[in-house]
C-alpha cells in the first residue's frame, strides 16, 4: 500500500521504539514517562489518533507540541469551545473577496470557488499537507456533541467534502493528537478509534527533573523541594490543584526572591501567588504552607 | 454461560460472572465457533493467528464480560500494538493494553486486577475498589448506557435484584402533574446564547454565505439581505438531592421530579448525596419511571443515613467532570441543609458552587412552614451565596419553581430579610 510506505518513511524512521521516542522527546525538553512514550510510539506506528486525558496542567498540550517537534512538523492547533462549528474547524469562503472578484470581473467569467477564496481552517490545513503538519485538537471535552460527531467522521476517513469543490482527501494519514480535561465523558466511538493515554501528575523525581529542564536557573535542591511540596499540596482538596507549569513558575519565582535577599522558606512562602491562583485555596493552604515547605526542604 | 463469551461481536454486557475470571487462560474454543460471513475480520484473520495470540484475544473478551466497552477494532489494535512493541516483556503487553483498550480512568484498578488475573493467573487479585476515608463517589456513567440496554432485556439478574430494593423503598405511581412539568421544562429553562447561528428574518447579522449565493444567482444584483442570528440554547439543569434520614419523607417525590427533569430537559444531571455522592443521571434516562427509580434505589448506598452535606458537595466539586456540570448551569439543591457540627466546609462548597453556577437555589421542605426562618447557623452562613431559598415541601410547588428559573428574582438574602 503506497499510503503506508509514505508514512513509515517519514514518521516510522523517528519512531523505532518507545525508548527512542522518549529520548527524542527529552531532546525537545519534554520528559515523558514510559507509558506515555509507548502510547505516542503506538499512535505513530499504528496510524491512529492519540487521545490524551488528564487533569488540567499535567502537560497534555505540551506533549502535542513535543510530538510535533519530534517529527519535525508544524503543529496546527484547534482549540475547542462550546459552540465551535464547521466554519471554524474545516473551512470557510472568503465572501468579501468573492464579491469583489465578481464586481471586478465585470463581463468576464470568474470562478468564485477558486483556491484563493478558500480559507483553510485547522482540519483542512492538516489534510492538505499531512506530512508537514501535526493536528492538535485541544480540550475536545469543551465542544458539544455535534462537533464530536463531525470530528469522528474526519478522523475515520481523513477527508472533507466541500459542496462547491468536491471531496478533499489526505494523501497520507495525518498524525492527530486530541486532549481532554474530562469535564465530560467523550463518546465511546471516539475513544475506541484512538490510542488512549491517561496522563497523571509526574512523581516527585520526574517533576524535579522537569523543573530543572524548564525553569531558567534553579538549583537542584530547590527543584526537588518544589516537587515534593507541590505533590503534598496537590493531595489536598483544592479548587484548582497546581499544574506542572505552576510548579516551574514557583521554583523560578522563589529562586529570584532568594537572590533578592529572602531566606529559603520565606522565599517559597512569598512566591506562593504563582503556584496557587485562587483566593480560597490560598487561605486554605496558608496555615500549613510553612510546614509543607519545611518538610520538603528537609 | 451464554454464547457471547466466545463472540467478540456480541454487544457489550454489563453482567459480572464470578466464575469467569480464569476463563481467558483456557484456550478459546475456536472449533465451536459458528461460521461467519467471509467479510468478517475473524474469518479473514483469526484462524491463521498464531497460538500465542489467543490470550490477547481472550483478554478482550474477559474485559467485555466485565462490562468494559471493548470494540473488535480495539482488540485488533491491541494485538498490532503488542507485535509492534516486540513484545520484550509483560510490561510491553501491559502498556499496549492500556493504550489500545482504553480503560476508563475510574475503573483503572479493576482493569489492573483483570490484567493480573488473566496474564499472571493471579486470581486472588481483588476487583473491589479500595476503601478510603474520603467521600465515596459513585458514577454509573461510561459503559452505563449499554449496561442499561442489556439489563432491561435480561430476565434474571440485575433487574430482579433492583426490584427487591423496590419493596424496601416504595415508589408508587400517582398523578402529580409531572407530565406537564416534563413537557414544559425544555422551553422553560434559562437560556444562553450558543455559538451557532440560525437563519432569521429580522434582528440578525448579514449571512454572507447565503447572500453571496443569492447575488450570484441574481447575476450580481443584491436582493434583500439574508440574516443569521446566534442561536439560544437552554442551560444545563443540575439537581442535587439529599437522601439522608431527615429528608426521608421527601426523597421519593424528589426522585420522581428528577426523573421528569431528565426526561424533559436536554441536559440535566442528577446526583444524590447523604454520606456519599452518587450520580444517578444514567438510570434516570430509562423512560419507564418505575424501572428507572428501581435502578436508582439499587444504585444509591446511603439511603436514610446521616448527612455530610459539606464534604459531599466538596467531593462533587473536586471531580472536574462533575464540577463541569455546574458551570453555567441552573443548580437546585434539594435539602434541609441541616448540617451537623461545623459548617465551614458547607460554606466553602456553596461559595464554589455559586461561583460556577448560573443560578444556585436551595429548596428546603422546612420552608413549607409559614414560621420558617433561615436561622440555623449553616443556613445563615450560606444565605448570601444563594440566589433562591424556596419551599421544597410539595412536588408541585417545586416543579413550578424550576419552571420559573428563567425569570429574574431578587437574591434570597434580600427576600428573607424582608420577611423577617
Amino acid at each position: 500500500m503506497p499510503k503506508r510506505s509514505a508514512r513509515t518513511t517519514s514518521a516510522g524512521t523517528v519512531a523505532i521504539s518507545p525508548e527512542a521516542v522518549a529520548s527524542r522527546l527529552a531532546a525537545s525538553r519534554y520528559l515523558a514517562d514510559e507509558s506515555l512514550a509507548t502510547a505516542i510510539f503506538l499512535a505513530i506506528r499504528l496510524g491512529k489518533p492519540l487521545l490524551l486525558e488528564g487533569a488540567p496542567g499535567v502537560g497534555k498540550t505540551e506533549a502535542a507540541k513535543a510530538i510535533a517537534e519530534l517529527l519535525g512538523r508544524d503543529l496546527v492547533r484547534l482549540q475547542c469551545y462550546e459552540g465551535i462549528d464547521a466554519a471554524h474547524a474545516l473551512y470557510e469562503w472568503n465572501y468579501q473577496r468573492q464579491l469583489l472578484a465578481i464586481r471586478h470581473a465585470g463581463e468576464h467569467e470568474v470562478d468564485i470557488y477558486d483556491d484563493r477564496f478558500l480559507i483553510a481552517r485547522p482540519l483542512l490545513q492538516v489534510l492538505k499537507a499531512p506530512e508537514k503538519r501535526v493536528l492538535l485538537v485541544d480540550e475536545i471535552d469543551r465542544s458539544d456533541h455535534e462537533f464530536e460527531a463531525l470530528l469522528l467522521e474526519f478522523l475515520s476517513d481523513f477527508q472533507i467534502s466541500i459542496p462547491e469543490r468536491g471531496t478533499i482527501r489526505a494523501k497520507s494519514q495525518p498524525i492527530v493528537v486530541l486532549t481532554s480535561n474530562r469535564t465530560r465523558e467523550l463518546a465511546e466511538a471516539l475513544r475506541r478509534r484512538c490510542v488512549y493515554h491517561w496522563i497523571t501528575y509526574p512523581d516527585a523525581e520526574r517533576e524535579a527533573a522537569i523543573i530543572m529542564l524548564r525553569a531558567g536557573d534553579v538549583a537542584n535542591a530547590t527543584a526537588r523541594a518544589v516537587a515534593t511540596a507541590v505533590r503534598d499540596i496537590r493531595a489536598r482538596p483544592l479548587a484548582k490543584p497546581p499544574g506542572i507549569a505552576e510548579a516551574v513558575e514557583w521554583a523560578n519565582a522563589a529562586t529570584i526572591l532568594e537572590k533578592g535577599g529572602s531566606p529559603w522558606p520565606e522565599a517559597f512562602r512569598r512566591a506562593i501567588g504563582v503556584l496557587i491562583k485562587d483566593e480560597e485555596d490560598l487561605s486554605y493552604i496558608a496555615p500549613e504552607l510553612g510546614r509543607i515547605v519545611e518538610e520538603a526542604l528537609a | 454461560m451464554t454464547g457471547d463469551v466466545n463472540d467478540p461481536f456480541s454487544p457489550f454486557t454489563g453482567r459480572r460472572c464470578p466464575e469467569g475470571a480464569d476463563e481467558g487462560r483456557r484456550q478459546p474454543r475456536m472449533s465451536t465457533l459458528p461460521r461467519l460471513p467471509a467479510s468478517s475480520p475473524r474469518e479473514r484473520g483469526e484462524e491463521s493467528l498464531p497460538r500465542a495470540a489467543a490470550p490477547l484475544l481472550g483478554f478482550g473478551r474477559l474485559l467485555r464480560r466485565y462490562g468494559f466497552p471493548v470494540a473488535p477494532e480495539q482488540v485488533s489494535g491491541f494485538m498490532q500494538a503488542v507485535a509492534l512493541l516486540g513484545p520484550r516483556s509483560m510490561a510491553d503487553i501491559h502498556e499496549a493494553a492500556l493504550a489500545t483498550l482504553a480503560p476508563p480512568p475510574d475503573r483503572r484498578d479493576e482493569f489492573e486486577a483483570h490484567f493480573q488475573s488473566h496474564f499472571y493467573g493471579n486470581t486472588a487479585a481483588v476487583v473491589e475498589g479500595e476503601a478510603d476515608e474520603e467521600t465515596r463517589i459513585k458514577d454509573d456513567g461510561g459503559a452505563g448506557d449499554e449496561e442499561n440496554e442489556v439489563a432491561r432485556q435480561e430476565e434474571g439478574g440485575a433487574l430482579s435484584s433492583g426490584a427487591e430494593q423496590l419493596s424496601a423503598r416504595d415508589f408508587q405511581r400517582d398523578g402529580d402533574g409531572l407530565a406537564a412539568f416534563r413537557r414544559k421544562l425544555a422551553s422553560a429553562l434559562p437560556a444562553r446564547r450558543s455559538f451557532r447561528t440560525v437563519r432569521t428574518h429580522a434582528r440578525g447579522k448579514l449571512d454572507l454565505r447565503r447572500s453571496l449565493r443569492e447575488i450570484v444567482s441574481a447575476d450580481g444584483d443584491i436582493p434583500s439581505p439574508l440574516l443569521r442570528r446566534r442561536q439560544t440554547v437552554p442551560r444545563k439543569l443540575l439537581l442535587l438531592i439529599d437522601v439522608s434520614g431527615s429528608m426521608k419523607l421527601y426523597t421519593s417525590d424528589y426522585l420522581k421530579l428528577a426523573h421528569a427533569a431528565v426526561q424533559g430537559a436536554d441536559r440535566a444531571e442528577i446526583f444524590t448525596f447523604g454520606t456519599r455522592l452518587t450520580r444517578i443521571t444514567t438510570p434516570l434516562r430509562i423512560r419507564d419511571r418505575d424501572q428507572a427509580l428501581a435502578r436508582v434505589a439499587a444504585l444509591v448506598d446511603d439511603w436514610d443515613g446521616g448527612t455530610r452535606m459539606g464534604p459531599t458537595l466538596l467531593a462533587f466539586l473536586s471531580v472536574p467532570r462533575f464540577s463541569g456540570f455546574a458551570r453555567g448551569a441552573a443548580v437546585v439543591i434539594l435539602s434541609d441543609a441541616l448540617e451537623r457540627g461545623d459548617h465551614a466546609e458547607l460554606e466553602m462548597a456553596m461559595r464554589r458552587l455559586s461561583a460556577r453556577a448560573f443560578r444556585l437555589s436551595l429548596a428546603t421542605p422546612l420552608a413549607g412552614d409559614p414560621r420558617f426562618q433561615p436561622a440555623t447557623a449553616a443556613l445563615h452562613a450560606i444565605l448570601p451565596m444563594l440566589d433562591d431559598l424556596v419551599d421544597g415541601s410539595s412536588i408541585s410547588g417545586l416543579a413550578d419553581f424550576i419552571l420559573s428559573l428563567a425569570r429574574p428574582a431578587s437574591a434570597a438574602a434580600a427576600i428573607w430579610k424582608r420577611v423577617s
